[in-house]
Formats: structure tokens, C-alpha cells, sequence
């Protein structure tokens, strides 16, 4: 096989060749130079030298440290309360900033913490807004893969019929996809307007008035889930295409088959549709995941990472660090992070989703 | 239509130009499509160049604002910059230091009676020079103050903080307003630095420390700053103005409307507030809140490229531009305030008891220019974020203390930006 490809394929090399030095000149060479400035300093732009720090980026990205907070206590010994009730604490900056006690504190903020007992044990992050970046990310390819993926099964369902002016169905429920994503967060950001937005006047007219407006990007519990929600939307018609693709391979012979032993319409879709639909089912999961993973326009047009870092991504954080702030070396270091992540993911969908024999 | 025939200007006269040996020179400008008088007066400022003299033809070639910095970056790196360079006044320093600019160059008493937005230093070396400046005020109504028995403040008196506290407090109680302020959060971006930073300044704080720009510390996240960032988590908390997600058409036509009292706004929104109010329309200086009223300046300018091949072609641009003829054009067409008191007494908006007049006194008065430094780019990327996450009810001091530590550390790795 190996002979054959490179001795007496000279003319599909060539007919190759185009294809392959754009892929290796847009895609190969700067995913390689991606890892080679994160282990630089490397500006967008510096009169400064260029020099290599080794694995500094990837320390100042991902390091973590775990510390206990004594609550503070009066000159008895005593916990001090607040006027709430609650155990008072030194002020944690007392420790991160400037303190030769703790070096290893040095720099670091509070990501989350929790109580144990009196204290209050701390994990600090080196770098806060990119550990909120990941966790948003993980989070909405969690949610975002498999309701964009089930939903758009269900469009496919219900569009793979014969009826009369099932293209106009067809045809509605894949606009979204031909509209670009820029356009679609902008009109997007009018329905969630906070106060008298389309979305909140919707609501409130369905409850008769009795739903609070809600200000959805604008509030950090919902901000994430609206942008969910708005990429499911735009996203789930391109999908259904592909699901009802899938469906249209099944033959009809097995249905007709089904239908001669009696089988319901859940025992048809179990054991005929679902198999049928396997490899499409894995080629979908794995492209959800991936576009999921490079979410950024919604966010750049929204919210950008706001507020108060809820809708913070992976995408999003190399952009701004790489052009906003003029730190490549910043933004290549969480796009190789990025790969890696989905190198993993897709790896094990694989193993998972494989054929056994 | 009018694009074809200005191509057939430029192509006549570069036709004509071979024979005299003229030479070419490129100008980058980044305002293509915006919504005012702005764009065609530039081209007509090349067009009229072009015919003046026989050494240089200028080609334009126009971006749309939000590209236009990622372009010139862009071109830096493949050594394709145009002789001419348009700069946002902030940034100039960092296209300075980064190599992309060479010093102006041009005769000094061009410069003299401007005011000092427009003129761009770095390295003790005019780099940049503006056509106009910006100003921000704090936009209402007379009959508003005058209902609510608040004090209307001037450039002498301008309202103290506790003054101006009290003012959000009265109109708030009226129930009349849907916020007695109007900051323009929805405006993201460079407006962040530009329209807030001088608040911060007046009670005592800045971005960076001006005396070295080595440090943020104790400047950002000092007692000061502190103070300033409580108040400004109380503006929001007690709702006294609309948050980041604030909408954006709101943010156009709001004060028009009624639903704001007192809106932040630059000049260029001006004119539009005067047709709509008339001589009800009040423009007022910045509160004082202990350290002087203070409002940021500098707009955009031209400079001269560091690879321009023809530096004394840009320098004959850009001086042949530098005239009271081109300053009162571009202020009449674009609502912006003429650099200096000769242009602006032939201007419709600042001539002597024309609407926008007191804008020309606020420049004049209490404008600063943003922090003169290489890093601004990062450090007012890092102030916006603090102020959003500040007025979205983080903690005070530890986001200030989080974005000194972000400031410090992208000055250290840059070696201290050439101070």
C-alpha cells in the first residue's frame, strides 16, 4: 500500500498537492509555530528581542495552590463575627500580595473556595479568567453536544416525512445555519434586552404578566445559557441536515420489514433508525464538540466575557490575548492547551464510539 | 458615482504625474462608512492636495475603524505600511515604540496655540498630529437642574462629588427617570478608558503611575482608586445608571427620550441633543471629586510611517493640511472641536455663542491625555475589564489589585516599554 501510494501515484500527488500545501501552510506550519511562541515571550509587536521561557506561559495559565484561612480572633481566643453572623476572615490580598511568607501565594487570586469547619479553604488560581475560560467551555460543550445533537434528531424525525410542502419545513429550520453567526448574536442581543426586550415582553405576555424581566446577558447566572440556548438554535438546522441524510440511507426494506412483524414505533426507531444511524451519529458528536470548543463570535458580539467572567472562553481569551493585548505568546499557549483538550476528547469519543468486532 | 470619478481624478493625475516624475504616496484612514461628513472630507483634503502642488500624489485607501488597527499590525510585520498613517492618539506611542512611526518632523510653529489633545509625544519627539479633538461632557437639560433646584456647575465651579451624589440622589427620588445617569456602558472598548479614567483621576488615581510608567501599584489600587471604584459600584448598585448590558439604542437616544436625566457623552453626540433641546440643551464640565475635573483627550491623527520612502512627501501632507481652512471644514462636518482658537471662531458648532462653544473651554480646561505610554494598549484593555467586573459587583480591591498585578507583570515582560 505504502509503495504503491508513493512509487506509481505521481498524478494523484499532484492533483493532492494544492490541497495539501494549503492545509500545511494555514493549519500545519501555524499550529506548530503556535507551540513554538508558547514557549516564548513572542509581542504582536515589539522592538524587544524574542526570548524562550520554557514552559513560564503554560506555569502562569494553570498553576493552582491550595491554602486555609484561619478565621480571625479577638484577643480571648474567640471567633470574630460580622454584623451578619458570619465567621470574619482576613482579607485574603494580605497573603497573595507582596508577602514574603507565602511566595508561593505570590500573584494568585481566588478561584472558588469553601468551608470546613471554622476555615475556609481557598483554591487559588495563577490565572483566575483563564480557569473560569475552561470551565465555561467544558460546560458548554457539555450541554451544547448532546441537546443541539438530540434536537436536531428530532427536527430530522420530523422533517424525514412525506408530506405535502415538507421542503418549506425544510427549508425554516435551516435558515438560521445560512445566516452568518455575527448577524444572528446582534439580533440575538435586541431579543434579550434587558427591561422591555422581545424576549422578556414574550414571556410576560405568556404569564399574564406575572414573569419578572430578566436582564439575561447582563446577569452572570443566565448570561452562559442564553448564549446556549441562541447557539443551539443557530447551530441545530446544519445538523438535521446531516441526521436526515443519514435516515435517508436506511432502506426502506428494513421498515417494511419492521412494520410485517408488528413492531411499535419506538421498537422501529431502537432497533432499525438507531443502528442504522451509528456512523452518523459519531461524525455528528464529533463535530459538535469541535465547533463547540472554538465558540467565540457570539461572545466577541454579546457579552465579551462578561459579565463578571460567566461567559469567558477558551477561544475567546487567545483572541484577546494574542491581538487585544498584543501577547501571542499568551494566546498560542492556551491554543495549544485548547488542541490538546480536543485532541483528548476526540481520542476517547473514538474509543468509545468504535466498532467492536 | 462619486468614487469612479475620484478614481478618474487620481488616475489622470497619475497619469499626468508620470511625465513629471511625481512620487506616489499611500495614506491609510480609518473611517471607511462612517455615518458622517467625516470621510468625504478627507478624501477631498487628498483630492485638493493632489492638485496644489506636482511633487506627490496621495492615494487613499480607506478600513472600517474596528479592522483598522489589526491592519496596520498586520502590514508592520509585512513591511507594506503606507507613508501616511492614520493613529488613535492612546495608541500612537505603541506604533512609536513598536518601530512603525518615525517623529513627525514638521515645522514647529504649525503647532503653536494648538490645544494639547491633538498634538501626539512620545519620547520627547512630536510623532502625531490631529485635524480635532474630542471632549466629553455631562449632557441634560436646563429645565431639568432648573425643576429639581440643582445646582447648574461651571467651568470655575464645577459640581464637587458629594454635590453630583447628591444631584443622582434628587433626580432618582423623582421617580421621573428610568436612571438619573447615563454612562454609556453599552459603548465597549476604548470609551472605557477614554470617558472613565478621568473620573478616576479626579478622585486621585490613575491607570498607571505617570511619573515612571513602570508601576501600577498604589496608583490603581490605592486609597484613591478604591474610593473611586466604591463609588462606582454604588452608582450601579443603588441604580443610579444602566449596567454593561445596557442597550445600545438606549444608549443613542435615551437622554432624547426622557429616560436618562444626565448622560456622559462626547461632543460628537452634540449636535443632536441641540436640535433636540435647543438652548434648553446644558453641556457641563466634569465633577470634581477632590482632585480637579478631568476629561480625556486626543482623537485620531497623522503621522509618518517608519518605512515611508518619501517622509518629506507626508510631511507636506500633513503640513498642507494643518490650516484654520481644514480645521473649521472638519469641524462643521463632523461636530468635532477644532485644535485651535483661530479655527474655532469660523466654525458653526464653536464659534462665539454657537452650541458646542463651551466644549472648546472643557479641552481647553480640564483635558488630560491618557497615560503616554507604549503599554496603554494592554493597560486599557486591563481597565475596562476592572470597571466592568467592578460595576457587575466584584470586589473592589481585589480587582484592582488583580488588574495592577496585570499591568505590572505585561510592563516587566516588555521590559519596561523604552521609558
Amino acid at each position: 500500500m505504502a509503495s504503491k501510494l508513493t512509487q506509481s501515484n505521481r498524478a494523484g500527488w499532484v492533483m493532492a498537492l494544492p490541497g495539501v500545501a494549503l492545509i500545511a501552510g494555514f493549519i500545519i506550519i501555524p499550529f506548530f509555530l503556535a507551540f513554538a511562541f508558547s514557549l516564548t515571550n513572542q509581542r504582536l509587536a515589539s522592538p524587544n528581542p524574542t526570548e524562550y521561557v520554557g514552559f513560564e506561559n503554560y506555569r502562569g495559565l494553570l498553576g493552582l495552590s491550595v491554602f486555609t484561612l484561619q478565621p480571625e480572633r479577638d484577643d480571648a481566643g474567640a471567633v470574630v463575627l460580622d454584623k451578619d453572623g458570619d465567621i470574619k476572615y482576613p482579607r485574603l490580598r494580605k497573603f497573595t500580595r507582596k508577602n514574603p511568607d507565602y511566595p508561593h501565594l505570590d500573584g494568585k487570586r481566588e478561584w472558588f473556595s469553601w468551608q470546613s469547619g471554622e476555615d475556609r479553604t481557598v483554591v487559588l488560581a495563577a490565572d483566575v479568567v483563564f480557569m473560569k475560560a475552561l470551565v465555561n467551555t467544558i460546560t458548554f460543550v457539555l450541554v451544547v453536544a448532546p441537546v443541539q445533537a438530540g434536537l436536531a434528531l428530532c427536527l430530522a424525525l420530523l422533517i424525514n416525512q412525506k408530506l405535502r410542502a415538507i421542503s418549506l419545513f425544510r427549508a425554516v429550520y435551516f435558515m438560521p445555519v445560512v445566516v452568518s453567526i455575527v448577524v444572528v448574536s446582534l439580533l440575538w442581543q435586541f431579543i434579550y434586552s434587558p427591561g422591555d426586550g422581545l424576549l422578556n415582553n414574550v414571556l410576560r405576555g405568556l404569564t399574564f404578566g406575572v414573569f419578572e424581566p430578566r436582564d439575561w446577558l447582563g446577569n452572570p447566572s443566565t448570561a452562559l445559557g442564553s448564549i446556549m440556548a441562541m447557539s443551539i438554535w443557530q447551530g441545530v438546522g446544519f445538523h438535521m441536515v446531516i441526521w436526515l441524510a443519514g435516515l435517508q440511507t436506511i432502506s426502506p426494506t428494513l421498515y417494511e420489514a419492521a412494520a410485517i412483524e408488528g413492531s411499535s414505533k419506538w421498537q422501529t426507531f431502537r432497533f432499525v433508525t438507531w443502528p442504522g444511524l451509528r456512523n452518523t451519529a459519531v461524525l455528528i458528536l464529533i463535530v459538535i464538540t469541535m465547533q463547540a470548543f472554538a465558540l467565540f463570535a457570539q461572545i466577541d458580539v454579546m457579552t465579551n466575557g462578561g459579565p463578571l467572567d460567566s461567559t469567558q472562553v477558551l477561544v475567546f481569551q487567545a483572541v484577546e490575548r494574542g491581538y487585544g493585548k498584543q501577547d501571542i505568546s499568551g494566546g498560542s499557549t492556551i491554543s495549544v492547551i485548547l488542541f490538546v483538550i480536543v485532541l483528548c476528547i476526540s481520542l476517547i469519543q473514538r474509543y468509545l464510539t468504535r466498532e467492536k468486532s | 458615482m462619486k468614487k469612479l470619478l475620484n478614481a478618474a481624478v487620481l488616475a489622470g493625475i497619475a497619469m499626468a504625474g508620470s511625465a513629471h516624475a511625481q512620487a506616489e504616496l499611500s495614506l491609510w484612514y480609518h473611517g471607511a462608512g462612517s455615518a458622517n461628513a467625516e470621510e468625504a472630507l478627507v478624501n477631498q483634503l487628498v483630492e485638493e492636495f493632489n492638485a496644489s502642488q506636482s511633487d506627490y500624489v496621495v492615494s487613499i485607501e480607506t478600513f472600517p475603524q474596528l479592522a483598522y488597527n489589526d491592519a496596520v499590525g498586520a502590514a508592520a510585520l509585512a513591511g507594506e505600511l503606507p507613508d501616511i498613517l492614520d493613529v488613535d492618539g492612546p495608541v500612537m506611542p505603541n506604533w512609536a515604540w513598536a518601530g512603525y512611526m518615525q517623529p513627525l518632523g514638521i515645522d514647529q510653529s504649525k503647532l503653536e496655540g494648538f490645544l494639547p489633545g491633538p498634538i501626539g509625544v512620545w519620547g520627547g519627539e512630536v510623532y502625531s498630529v490631529g485635524l480635532w479633538d474630542a471632549a466629553v461632557a455631562m449632557t441634560t437639560r436646563k429645565s431639568t437642574l432648573e425643576k429639581y433646584n440643582i445646582r447648574i456647575p461651571t467651568l470655575a465651579e464645577p459640581w464637587s462629588g458629594d454635590e453630583f451624589n447628591a444631584a443622582l440622589q434628587t433626580l432618582k427620588a423623582s421617580g421621573d427617570f428610568e436612571y438619573p445617569l447615563d454612562l454609556g456602558m453599552a459603548w465597549k472598548g476604548e470609551w472605557y478608558p477614554y470617558a472613565f479614567s478621568p473620573l478616576l483621576q479626579s478622585f486621585g488615581g490613575d491607570i498607571v503611575d505617570r511619573s515612571t510608567y513602570q508601576t501600577a501599584e498604589d496608583v490603581l489600587n490605592g486609597d484613591a482608586a478604591i474610593a473611586f471604584g466604591e463609588w462606582w459600584q454604588s452608582l450601579f448598585a443603588d441604580g443610579m445608571t444602566p449596567g454593561t448590558s445596557q442597550d445600545a439604542a438606549d444608549r443613542e437616544t435615551g437622554l432624547i427620550e426622557g429616560k436618562y436625566a444626565i448622560s456622559w457623552n462626547g461632543n460628537w453626540a452634540a449636535p443632536g441633543v441641540v436640535e433636540a433641546f435647543g438652548d434648553d440643551a446644558l453641556f457641563l464640565p466634569a465633577p470634581d471629586f477632590g482632585n480637579g475635573g478631568t476629561i480625556g483627550a486626543a482623537s485620531w491623527q497623522f503621522g509618518v510611517s517608519a518605512t515611508s520612502q518619501n517622509p518629506d512627501g507626508a510631511r507636506a501632507f500633513i503640513e498642507f493640511a494643518l490650516t484654520d481652512k481644514w480645521f473649521s471644514a472638519f469641524s462643521d462636518g463632523t461636530g468635532l472641536i477644532p485644535p485651535t482658537a483661530s479655527a474655532a471662531k469660523n466654525t458653526k458648532f464653536y464659534a462665539d455663542g454657537a452650541p458646542l462653544e463651551v466644549f472648546y473651554a472643557l479641552s481647553e480646561e480640564q483635558a488630560l491625555v491618557r497615560p503616554v505610554t507604549p503599554g496603554y494598549i494592554v493597560q486599557a484593555k486591563v481597565f475596562e475589564k476592572a470597571l466592568s467586573d467592578i460595576a457587575n459587583g466584584a470586589d473592589v480591591a481585589d480587582t484592582l489589585d488583580a488588574a495592577v498585578d496585570e499591568i505590572n507583570e505585561d510592563i516587566e515582560r516588555n521590559s519596561g516599554y523604552g521609558h
